[in-house]
């Protein structure tokens, strides 16, 4: 959704345009803005300061040779940015090459994040969600996606049967759905 | 079980990239051709977004702002015009040791080659030329544009519409759509507030007289503003008409269900 003046989606929109023509004030007010949602995903899922630092740097530096990757009709930044964090954190941790490229990435997001707070109250609903989840079902879910392990890693590495940990996986995505429409 | 419902499950891990081997082939096979699969993924792909946004919490070091400023100070944005070459000039002979029939054959390869570079540096001079006109005409152009959306969408910007004195304004909106390029800009203003629970959407009547296709959710500001830039269309419709309806508040993405506000007609 993209809403009316004054909103976050709209000043992300005038940064980036103002990063296309080479401003680095821009470029810097968005590092500020979204340094410590990417940093945060790659810490996560590489558990190294020094190893999230190159991702932060790898990404944003990726932004500034082409801000054109950001295309606001189809998701917000925050989001698409904590997505490419990942991505690019799963490729670190494995020791593989970058499969996608920033531009490649799209996300559809239905909340839309129109100030801090929006975010804040999403994020407090998926935590909940997550913690209300059983153990073996966040787990599946957590292993999938912050450690970038295949569902048969996960079966193997939990002794389930594979079945299982997919409609696991299934399962814990769809009660995120539930929480995020309510 | 439906076709749909046999993939369900993969759609899931194949958004969290855990889907391997055949599975991971069969359900992209299944992707191309099911774009209600496709839409499904995307929106797996969106919630699973907003898990990664819960682990926000610790900053990075003031260090990593310092190497991403300083790396983006030495990096030039647009990509460089290759510095013309100098001009060579071919090594003196100094070897007694050639004949002077040899010295001379290779005088003369040596005149023509010089030449030769002569023309393809002139050649090369006049492109130099041509191309950096071009690309100056069009970053003009590029730039003339970015100030045009920059006044549009910029919440700084006043927004004043003006009508008949003594006349109340009334709520408007303007698309500006390009079906080639699937661009859409759509400004309106005057709308009233929403009531609680609602939103407004824009839709898109196709020409051909398809069902309607959803073009934006929007909610106005305190004086009744708003703006949608393009929104995900699909490709080469043609459009009869633009309408804005009131809906519920996750709005209604198949066919309007609320109350039309404004409605246009193309040319």
């Amino acid at each position: 959704m993209l809403s009316a003046d004054g909103d976050a989606m709209t000043s992300d929109q005038a940064l980036v345009t103002a990063i296309r023509s080479g401003d680095q004030g821009a470029m810097a007010a968005l590092y500020d803005r979204f340094s410590s949602i990417v940093y945060s995903v790659a810490l996560r899922v590489l558990q190294d300061t020094g190893a999230a630092e190159d991702v932060l740097q790898d990404i944003f530096m990726q932004l500034w040779r082409n801000p054109g990757a950001f295309d606001a009709s189809r998701g917000n930044m925050a989001a698409w940015l904590s997505v490419i964090a990942r991505h690019r954190a799963i490729d670190a941790l494995r020791r593989r090459r970058p499969e996608s490229d920033i531009e490649d990435v799209v996300v559809s997001v239905e909340p839309d994040f129109a100030s801090d707070a929006d975010r804040s109250r999403t994020m407090d609903k998926i935590r909940g969600a997550l913690q209300t989840m059983p153990a073996p079902q966040r787990s599946a879910l957590e292993m999938a996606y912050f450690e970038g392990l295949t569902h048969s890693e996960i079966a193997e590495k939990t002794g389930e049967p594979l079945g299982t940990i997919k409609t696991r996986i299934r399962t814990g995505l769809l009660a995120l759905r539930k929480v995020l429409a309510a | 079980m439906s076709v749909h419902e046999q993939f369900a499950e993969d759609l899931a891990l194949y958004a969290l990239g855990s889907l391997e081997g055949g599975e991971r082939q069969a359900l992209e096979a299944h992707l191309e051709g099911c774009a209600s699969c496709r839409r499904e993924l995307e929106v797996s792909r969106g919630d699973l977004s907003l898990l990664a946004l819960t682990t926000a919490g610790p900053k990075p070091p003031a260090r990593a702002r310092q190497r991403l400023m300083s790396a983006i100070a030495k990096e030039p944005r647009l990509p460089a015009i290759a510095p013309e070459p100098q001009p060579r000039f071919w090594p003196s002979f100094g070897r007694p040791a050639l004949g002077w029939i040899a010295a001379a054959a290779l005088a003369l390869v040596c005149i023509g080659l010089v030449r030769q570079n002569s023309t393809l540096q002139r050649d090369m001079a006049s492109l130099r030329v041509r191309f950096q006109n071009q690309f100056n005409d069009q970053e003009g152009k590029l730039e003339q544009a970015n100030e045009v959306v920059t006044t549009l969408l910029d919440p700084e910007s006043t927004k004043i519409e003006l009508v008949a004195v003594g006349n109340k304004p009334q709520p408007r909106g303007k698309a500006i759509y390009q079906r080639r390029t699937r661009n859409l800009i759509f400004l309106a203003s005057n709308l009233p507030p929403l009531p609680a629970q609602r939103i407004y959407e824009l839709w898109l009547f196709p020409a051909s007289g398809g069902a309607p296709i959803a073009a934006g959710l929007f909610k106005p500001d305190a004086r009744g503003s708003a703006t949608v830039v393009n929104p995900p269309l699909p490709e080469g419709v043609e459009a009869k008409s633009f309408v804005v309806t009131l809906e519920p508040e996750s709005g209604s993405h198949e066919a309007p269900r609320g109350t039309p506000v404004i409605v246009g007609m193309g040319e």
